[in-house]
């Protein structure tokens, strides 16, 4: 924590985006989090994401569950909507919010906890539902907020400060939003940047529900020796599979991206997904493969990371319900509200 | 790169910018704290140490420490420095048992000082206090050479100048006055052990047009504001035309105006870009009313029945490259201003006419002795110079700088040690953390603009030709002012076997200086900078490899605001603040080195 406000200082070497923004309008208020907490990384990545991608902060909203990763919203985008719900229901709340906005960019921030164990529903329904968010599981595989209880992605044989060990199998956001169909998954480190800022600029800008799985680790609780979230151990068994960067629309791309071995994907708003296989034996279109990829590194005790599944071609939420293509706010009164006769009809349909 | 190497006094003194461009390195930012904590006396004391005249240089001194300073890249205008010295001057207490003291019982030896101005004072503050006796010549009447001659009273108040040279005659320095030196070789013969030459650069340049020895109306500046000091000039005519822009020509313009001229202007051959004045003097100038006109060179002086009643100028056009170098100049034209007086002001030569060109000192082409620039000695042994006398006109606190440096040879020199084997610079760091968010200095980061010095009414002020101009700051100015300062000498240490490289310093520094990357050549790593960087005079601070990823801490000093987030936020202590102190030796350190040395001597011989 601290008491001391990171002062607004527009100094000679600060820039500026296409919307005459500087990235402290990108910021928030002072994080009350610990001190080297990974989620503040994650923050200071969302900030530097939202500020390359010259979006307006107000298009922007906000959204949390309970714990120490749902905190953050607090520290970013300070002029973004924001709301913050009930323990591991974000989702639902996220699916309302989408519903009734649809031109929002909806940012979700939860953590393994409020995820993993009591929203684990909730989390597989906004994946099976493709809602149009990106949703953010900061994960340190501790209870930070409850002094360092094991979570539900705690690793077997991983020990807790206190020395005892975790025995139960660890839930892995990124196999169960493949199996259930999730359309951008991904894993990164709150520790590298360089791969963790084009990940979330993709996530925000893919079409349908964005799963970023974030080793973010707790400093407190969960950053000594034995612990298999530490920033050290993660560092020692990090394995980038992909590598992904991002390329907005109208933008020319990099001579030096056409060696190697270099894939586009096409976003719907024209930005691409330059993925630069790391690995040779692994392919971003193959969910099954990608899951296989992932248990047999798993079993050698490594994390990989990148961008790992991708399908741009699954309808959303709203395609899937062939709702209005505005935003409530923007349809006419009477479309929005057609009357008593129209309701009627409508309550006929049911009779 | 190689991790910086930060174990010598060099990097982190270059940190503290003001206190790297002072001449006599005052500890800026420590006394700035001292005033914020109300310790005036204690303030003093240690401006006192480097500098010897705080309240004198708290009102005219050249401060090179204020361009330096780091405050004006993250905002126009630096911190007050020199007008904050002046507030520890205005409110400090009584501090006659803080100074030094002369001892009874002297050493033996006499030194004897030509002129009484800030160079020779400081040798005598130096030297007294280790017992040497010293007998300062001064040609005129009264003491404080160009300080009292050339810088105005309404400036520098004489009562400021006796009371801080009070203090070192006082410790028993034997100050002849009236007694100029006629010749060096018949001096040299009198029984002193060491000679130090501090008398300035008393001569004024003239400026031989046409028509210059036809009047007795064009005045040489620096003489001039010398006979206004001694009162034997009370008047000047009512339209005086200023040769020159530098600091002489201000004050020249601004005596004018006291002395009762209507109108006067300042002559400028060049275009403002090109001024020697400094910007504050040019303000308080232009305040007063003074025209500054630019582009006009002197030309002739134009008589009319033996009367001066003007000067013809050559209007002048100049190319300037994109460097903002003069590469072509162009006489566009002719101008004829009229005036009843003139004043010359473009600039000051060393006069030695009474140094033998035979006895040993050598001089250059310029006339300009030949010194060393670290002992200070001239090209005959046990003969020393200092201030303008050695080096031409520079300015006071260059002046007191090379009084220290001589003190230093002078009492190595009657010692018999080697005048070159000078003690070393120090630095001394203590961690500025006192506990949980707690740090021993106030690191918040105030966006307070400059405080603007009050000025006596403008009518009020040409009443007399001695009132002060500048009233100084108010206590409310004070309380803000030194907020702005940025607290450079609380340095961010590094410590590489710490880090976890959690990025929490990089996401907090409000200024972007932070870098973690990979290790490589100077340019590469300035390409991958958080903020690319935009002043190649500034170092990198680069670190040891860290631990986990062999990646390299890199740190660009030109931007960091000293606010200890970095500090604040590093949950391993790999960051720190620490206070740094330069320990500079002066002529009562080096005594005790060379006590130690001659007691080893003793010993071993």
């Amino acid at each position: 924590m601290t008491y001391i406000v990171k002062p607004k200082i527009v100094h000679s070497g600060l820039q500026r985006n296409a919307l005459g923004l500087t990235i402290r309008d990108y910021e928030g208020s002072m994080s009350t989090l610990c001190a080297g907490c990974g989620h503040d990384s994650i923050t200071a990545a969302i900030v530097q994401a939202f500020f390359e991608l010259h979006v307006p902060p107000h298009r922007v909203a906000k959204m949390s569950g309970i714990g120490c990763s749902s905190k953050t919203p607090a520290y970013f985008l300070s002029s973004a909507h924001g709301f913050n719900a009930v323990h591991g229901r974000m989702p639902s709340i996220a699916t309302g919010a989408s519903a009734a906005n649809r031109s929002l960019y909806l940012l979700g921030i939860s953590g393994d906890g409020d995820s993993l164990s009591i929203g684990l529903g909730q989390f597989s329904h906004a994946v099976r539902r493709n809602l149009n968010m990106l949703y953010i599981i900061e994960n340190n595989g501790v209870y930070g907020l409850t002094k360092g209880q094991f979570s539900a992605s705690a690793d077997v044989g991983s020990k807790a400060k206190r020395g005892e060990m975790n025995k139960q199998q660890p839930i892995d956001p990124v196999q169960m939003a493949m199996a259930q169909g999730g359309t951008f998954v991904a894993r990164s480190f709150s520790g590298d940047k360089d791969q963790l800022i084009p990940l979330l600029k993709a996530g925000i800008k893919h079409d349908g529900f964005g799963l970023i799985d974030i080793i973010s680790p707790c400093v407190t609780f969960n950053d000594h020796e034995d612990s298999t979230k530490s920033y050290a151990y993660t560092r020692q068994f990090y394995h980038p599979a992909v590598h992904a960067d991002f390329v907005p629309p109208a933008e020319e791309i990099k001579a030096s991206y056409n060696r190697g071995n270099v894939m586009s994907v096409e976003l719907h708003d024209g930005s691409r997904i330059l993925l630069r296989k790391v690995s040779k034996d692994y392919s971003v279109h193959n969910r099954g493969a990608a899951i296989d990829y992932i248990r047999a590194h798993q079993r050698k005790g490594e994390i990989v990371t990148g961008l790992l599944y991708i399908d741009q071609g699954e309808p959303d939420m709203h395609g899937i319900n062939r709702t209005a293509s505005l935003p409530l706010n923007e349809l006419p009164f009477d479309t929005l509200c057609p009357g008593t006769e129209s309701l009627v009809s409508l309550q006929d349909l049911y009779r | 790169m190689k991790p910086t190497k930060t174990d010598g006094t060099e990097y982190f003194h270059q940190v503290v910018d003001c206190q790297w461009a002072c001449p006599a390195h005052t500890d800026v930012p420590q006394y700035i704290r001292l005033i914020a904590q109300g310790e005036f006396t204690e303030a003093y004391m240690l401006n006192r140490e480097s500098n010897v005249f705080p309240g004198i240089l708290g009102r005219v001194c050249d401060r090179p420490c204020e361009p330096a300073c780091r405050r004006v890249r993250v905002e126009d205008k630096p911190v007050a420095i020199c007008r904050l010295k002046r507030v520890i001057a205005d409110n400090r207490g009584d501090i006659t048992d803080r100074l030094p003291q002369a001892p009874t019982k002297k050493n033996g030896k006499r030194i004897a000082l030509v002129g009484a101005g800030c160079a020779s004072l400081t040798v005598a503050n130096d030297l007294l206090p280790l017992g040497y006796e010293c007998v300062i010549f001064e040609a005129l009447g009264k003491m404080g050479g160009l300080m009292r001659t050339n810088i105005p009273a309404f400036r520098l108040p004489a009562s400021v100048l006796d009371e801080e040279m009070g203090y070192i005659i006082d410790m028993g320095v034997d100050l002849r006055l009236n007694s100029p030196i006629e010749s060096m070789r018949d001096f040299l013969k009198e029984d002193y052990d060491a000679v130090f030459v501090g008398s300035g650069a008393p001569k004024g340049k003239d400026l031989n047009i046409p028509g210059r020895d036809e009047s007795g109306r064009i005045h040489i500046g620096i003489f001039w504001l010398e006979s206004v000091a001694f009162g034997h000039t009370e008047s000047i005519g009512k339209n005086v035309l200023i040769i020159g822009v530098g600091n002489t020509a201000m004050d020249c313009c601004r005596t004018s105006l006291r002395l009762g001229a209507k109108s006067v202007k300042v002559m400028a051959r060049k275009p403002r870009a090109f001024f020697k004045a400094s910007d504050w003097e040019l303000e308080d100038a232009e305040e007063e009313k003074v025209e500054i006109v630019v582009n006009h060179s002197p030309k002739s002086f134009v008589m009319k029945g033996g009367k001066l009643v003007g000067i013809n100028f050559d209007k002048m056009e100049y190319e300037i490259d994109e460097k903002g170098r003069i590469t072509q100049s162009e006489i566009v034209g002719e101008a004829f201003f009229p005036c009843d007086d003139v004043v010359l002001a473009i600039g000051q030569d060393n006069a030695f006419p009474w140094i033998e060109r035979d006895i040993g000192i050598e001089f250059d082409e310029w006339q300009v002795p030949t010194v060393d620039r670290i002992t200070f000695e001239s090209t005959r042994p046990g003969v020393f110079f200092g201030g303008d006398a050695a080096f031409g006109p520079e300015n006071i606190i260059w002046a007191v700088e090379h009084g220290h440096q001589a003190a230093i040879s002078i009492d190595k020199y009657c010692q018999g040690a080697p005048l070159t084997e000078r003690l070393p610079r120090g630095v001394n760091l203590q961690s500025a953390k006192m506990g949980i968010h707690e740090w021993s200095y106030s690191n918040d980061y105030d966006p307070s603009g400059r405080r603007i010095m009050p000025h006596v009414d403008l009518r009020e002020r040409f009443k007399k030709l001695d009132i002060e101009v500048e009233l100084g700051f108010s206590i409310e100015q004070v309380v803000t002012e030194v907020e702005r300062c940025l607290n450079c000498d609380l340095q961010t240490v590094f410590t590489a076997q710490q880090c976890i490289e959690c990025d929490a310093c990089i996401d907090i520094c409000p200024v972007d200086c932070l870098t973690i990357t990979k290790n490589g050549d100077e340019e590469k790593i300035k390409e991958n900078l958080k903020t690319p960087p935009l002043n190649p005079s500034q170092p990198l601070y680069v670190s040891e490899p860290l631990k986990h990823t062999a990646r390299v801490m890199v740190k660009d000093e030109n931007l960091c605001v000293h606010c200890g987030l970095c500090a604040e936020r590093c949950p391993t202590g790999a960051w720190d603040m620490q206070k740094s102190t330069l320990i500079i030796p002066y002529a009562v350190d080096e005594a005790e080195q060379n006590e130690s040395l001659c007691q080893q001597r003793q010993k071993t011989g």
